[in-house]
């Protein structure tokens, strides 16, 4: 294992290397994040974290790809994280969404990462929480995160998120149950993306209406969900997303939101690596008496006693492990 | 905790639009349980170099079919020493003359796989060469 | 209706046949049990032990084939077919710069080539000039670079293009190609009447297979049908599209899947024009194909038979067409470039031989084999040649082209037919449900079918369920035979570097004012939605390069960046 705190410096240097590596520690052994929190803690928490979902096919690749560009021109650096679903067979995944992002392959201020859900229930949380609080530390000033659309993950990422960029096209919104899936009806501002379609107008009312009616959106006290007519590929409606998304980020600062959402974002992390910590000594410990319960139940006798042995020492082993985190 | 799945970049350089075979090993090295990141066509060695490390891929697989393979993987082979990720394994595929499999190899192509080659030879070399590397280098 | 078999003929062929399962097969499978469980072809069509009229009950000869030259075309859309002219055989070439690709155009004439075809490079094809950072390593490898109207004058220097007829695989950049063939043949002297020609100009297939593409589908389309539109009007002679199965089979795609595709962009093609107001007999005739011919003999003969049956269908009753010509389905056909293996590679002018006589047994227009070498580079002299007297040897040798569809009438060839159009039409029937080929594209739908395609079937020869000789069976240990195969040389650095030279002399003699005005006029056109062809061939003419044309248009109608499909 690197050790996590020389990396980040190397990393904080501007080497894209030492970044790189750096993911790939918290990425699977998010434990060590809180060693970096504790180290970075007091020049962290400025970035504004920025979670894009909406229904498939409407360009959200394509969307942030114009959004990067916006941003770039305004002199912020940006960092992405994109989020793929891994196959639940063979537990492999095709990360396909830098696609649309690689003509900022080669700017030194876009730092884009590409994660699969790996099949691990709440590990994708972790791994993605892990990894935006590793871009704050290192001074990206907007991190967009990509999602799938769907499960509790997702419900995390959006959490920690300061905004959420809900992406619609002309023709899907007719159908605002397809909004109503998942964090979709969670949204700080929507986009009709393809808003060059001739349908364009008459989803945006129907959006309009259902925002007003209350259906969906995410309402704040004095913000009120935006809707924003983009055609990413024709780079229409960019710069007014942006202004939207800046005008959000006064918002919550000035009402003094910041540090709260910072507060809560990093609860969840710290409560979803200690869920992590005690699941996994439970398993150890599980496994280690294995042996045991199958006998006992062959014998059909003494049910409880193995129960509350494995019990009892199934918190020995985490009390030892929470204990060496203070290391 | 499981074991970190091999991650993999598959890329094409060049401006050949022949993106069967890319396609076809994605799935396969996919199917093989590894993560792979696709950048899709007309990258450059410089796209290449800086999404593998990026991404901190374990593998990165180059596929060319317009003949301008030389020219390329020189390029990318230099960038990759210049970014300090010559550690990171490259294997090339396409329709390569013998004698430019040579070259490659020389400039510090792990492997070219000539059309012909299975699936599972790929695959293969793509996990043993992230194992070798995981093991060498430390990392992990 | 009239059916080719009386009842009691098939009734007693069927009894027969059932007899025979039962007394003769069973003794010759138990000394000779059979290769495999089951037979298929390439497209995974189950082929059965024998074929019999029972197969094919219901054929009725006039709906299904017809007489050579009559409707519906399935033996072919000529009455004598090759006994009066033989399909013309047309060798893709091109490679350097505009100098090697003349003294190449010339050689192949002076060995009796009849049509001229012109490959370019990478840089060309994607509408790019020599001197762009992402053309380095690339200008002349594939083909020829061009990169301005000075280019096209050196290609054609000393061919008399009045007299010669030139295919131009290009698509995006086609109406800049185009525009620079009638503006050398306009200083040749020749008239617009008696310029001939193909621009394949087939922007969906781009999507679909060959990925060339620049501009997003709708205005590549929109592009297309403007060269069309303007080719039709003024360009008698030209085929302004090549409508293209070529690359959808060799990005992966089988026979049918390379039949229905094809045929749907022809229909999502007619549908666009007549939508501009054209009247389908105004152009239908000038709409040709381009189809590829692999190694599944019979499968192919099939193919091309289906798709002449089946086009001149659609064009008759889905479009109304009257004049006899727009019924035809003219086609130039290519052996499978996939189909060649670098292992072993001489066994790929046997297989050429093969392909090429299932294309002209299925009765193609124009034919281009391909060279042994080139699963490693393009073609040497020396395999180009074997290629083109491989279809010398085809027409003069055998005696397969002294007599119109040889193989109609065939059992298994007419049942294979019937499948493969069967199976097309289901796929036809699909996308249009899906509103076209032009929406099943932006869905991405003939895309994913070609991933899975693709990959299963490397994974049958991975597994050894498809065998190819050199590459899962038969296969020699021994590398040096690959290492001796003698490729053609040439110094790319050299020809780049030259070429990015005369393009810098270029830009600093033409007139700088005229250029600017006909590509800002270019754009203005594009903007308003007119016809782009004008205003590109004034461009060309005052020297404008291929690079900053094609920029006027992507600043008007975006670029395409492709989704990610697996």
């Amino acid at each position: 294992m690197e050790d996590i705190i020389e990396l980040f410096e190397e990393a904080r240097k501007g080497k894209l290397r030492a970044i790189g590596r750096l993911l790939t520690v918290v990425e699977n052994s998010s434990i060590e994040v809180l060693k970096l929190l504790e180290h970075v803690s007091s020049d962290s928490g400025r970035a504004q974290v920025i979670g894009v979902t909406g229904i498939p096919g409407a360009g959200k690749s394509t969307l942030i790809s114009r959004l990067i560009g916006e941003y770039r021109s305004r002199g912020y650096k940006v960092a992405v994280v994109a989020i793929d679903p891994s196959s639940p067979i063979s537990q492999g995944s095709l990360m396909g969404d830098r696609l649309r992002m690689q003509q900022f392959a080669t700017d030194r201020g876009v730092f884009i990462r590409s994660i699969s859900t790996r099949g691990l229930k709440g590990g994708l949380s972790i791994a993605s929480l892990s990894i935006i609080e590793v871009f704050d530390a290192l001074g990206y000033d907007k991190i967009i995160v990509e999602t799938v659309g769907v499960g509790q993950s997702d419900v995390d990422i959006m959490n920690a998120a300061h905004t959420i960029v809900v992406v619609t096209m002309p023709g899907a919104g007719d159908d605002i149950q397809a909004l109503k899936a998942g964090v979709m009806e969670i949204g700080n501002v929507y986009v009709i993306n393809k808003s060059d379609k001739p349908e364009a107008s008459k989803t945006f009312e129907y959006l309009k209406f259902s925002l007003d009616k209350g259906d969906i959106g995410f309402f704040e006290p004095d913000w009120v969900p935006r809707i924003v007519k983009t055609s990413a590929i024709m780079g229409q409606g960019i710069r007014e997303l942006a202004d939207v998304l800046e005008e959000h980020w006064d918002h919550i600062r000035s009402k003094g939101l910041l540090r709260e959402k910072l507060a809560s974002r990093r609860m969840l992390l710290s409560r979803l690596l200690l869920e992590r910590v005690f699941s996994d000594s439970l398993q150890e410990s599980l496994r280690d008496i294995d042996g045991a319960i199958k006998e006992m139940i062959l014998d059909g006798r003494k049910y409880r006693v193995v129960t509350s042995m494995v019990a009892r020492r199934a918190i020995e082993k985490m009390l030892v492990k929470v204990s060496n985190l203070e290391n | 905790m499981i074991e970190k799945p091999v991650k993999v970049l598959v890329a094409k350089i060049g401006l050949d639009g022949h993106d069967r075979g890319a396609k076809v090993i994605a799935r396969a090295l996919k199917d093989a349980g590894m993560e792979v990141v696709y950048t899709g066509i007309r990258q450059t060695p410089e796209q290449v170099v800086l999404s593998a490390i990026e991404e901190d891929v374990d593998v990165i697989g180059v596929s060319i079919l317009s003949g301008a393979h030389v020219h390329h993987i020189k390029r990318l082979m230099e960038l990759l020493e210049k970014e300090g990720a010559n550690d990171i394994p490259v294997v090339v595929g396409g329709t390569i003359p013998i004698p430019d499999v040579d070259k490659l190899k020389e400039m510090g192509v792990k492997e070219v796989f000539l059309p012909g080659t299975s699936l599972k030879y790929i695959v293969d070399v793509v996990r043993r060469l992230a194992k070798e590397r995981s093991s060498v280098g430390g990392h992990n | 209706m009239p059916r080719l078999f009386r009842d009691e003929e098939i009734e007693k062929i069927e009894e027969n046949l059932e007899r025979w399962e039962k007394e003769t097969l069973p003794k010759s499978l138990k000394r000779f049990p059979e290769r495999m469980e089951k037979f298929t072809t390439l497209s995974d069509i189950e082929v059965d032990r024998v074929y019999t009229p029972a197969h094919i009950k219901d054929f009725d000869y006039w709906e299904k084939l017809g007489l050579p030259g009559e409707y519906p075309y399935t033996r072919g859309i000529h009455a004598s077919m090759y006994r009066g002219r033989l399909w013309t055989m047309r060798m893709f070439s091109g490679f350097g710069g505009p100098e090697e690709t003349n003294k190449r155009l010339k050689f192949l004439i002076s060995h009796g080539e009849t049509g001229l075809s012109l490959a370019f490079d990478y840089p060309t094809l994607v509408g790019i000039d020599s001197d762009d950072p992402m053309a380095r390593g690339e200008v002349g490898i594939v083909g020829v670079a061009v990169d301005t109207l000075r280019d096209m004058e050196i290609i054609f220097d000393g061919i008399n293009m009045g007299e010669v007829t030139t295919n131009m695989t290009i698509n995006p950049p086609a109406p800049v190609l185009l525009s620079m063939y009638v503006a050398v043949a306009e200083k040749q002297g020749v008239p617009y009447e008696r310029i001939g020609g193909t621009t394949q100009n087939d922007p969906l297939k781009e999507f679909i297979a060959q990925k060339s593409y620049v501009f997003p589908p709708e205005p590549a389309v929109k592009i297309a049908m403007d060269l069309i539109e303007w080719s039709v009007k003024n360009l008698p002679k030209w085929n302004p599209i090549s409508i293209s199965g070529y690359h959808i089979r060799e990005a992966g795609s089988d026979a049918v899947q390379e039949l229905a595709f094809t045929i749907a962009d022809g229909i999502e093609y007619v549908r666009q024009l007549i939508s501009r107001g054209l009247d389908v007999d105004s152009f239908a005739h000038r709409l040709s194909f381009f189809w590829d011919a692999h190694i599944n003999f019979f499968e192919e003969i099939a193919k091309f038979r289906a798709a002449r049956r089946m086009w001149a269908k659609i064009m008759k009753e889905w479009f109304n067409a009257k004049k006899e010509r727009s019924l035809w389905m003219r086609f130039h056909t290519q052996t499978a470039g996939v189909s060649l293996t670098a292992q072993q590679p001489w066994n790929n002018i046997v297989r050429t031989a093969i392909e090429a006589l299932a294309a002209v047994l299925g009765g193609t227009q124009s034919l281009h084999t391909n060279s042994f070498d080139e699963p490693f580079r393009v073609p040497s002299e020396f395999a180009a040649k074997i290629a083109l007297r491989t279809q010398q040897i085809i027409a003069y040798e055998t005696g397969v082209a002294d007599t119109v569809d040889p193989l109609a009438g065939s059992y298994y060839v007419e049942w294979l037919t019937d499948e493969i159009e069967e199976r097309a039409w289901k796929y036809i029937d699909r996308i249009e449900r899906l509103g076209g080929m032009l929406e099943a594209v932006k869905k991405g739908f003939p895309q994913r079918e070609l991933t899975e395609t693709s990959y299963k079937f490397q994974r049958d020869v991975d597994e050894g369920r498809k065998f190819i000789v050199g590459v899962n069976i038969f296969v020699d240990e021994d590398v040096d035979e690959i290492r001796n195969v003698p490729l053609l040389d040439f110094n790319q650095e050299e020809i780049e570097k030259r070429q990015i030279e005369r393009l810098k002399m270029i830009k600093s003699i033409r007139n700088k004012e005229k250029v600017e005005s006909a590509l800002a006029e270019l754009e203005r056109a594009a903007s308003r939605g007119e016809n782009i062809m004008p205003y590109v061939l004034s461009a060309v003419k005052a020297y404008a390069t291929l690079g900053e044309i094609m920029g006027s248009l992507k600043r008007v109608y975006g670029v395409y960046v492709e989704p990610p499909i697996y």
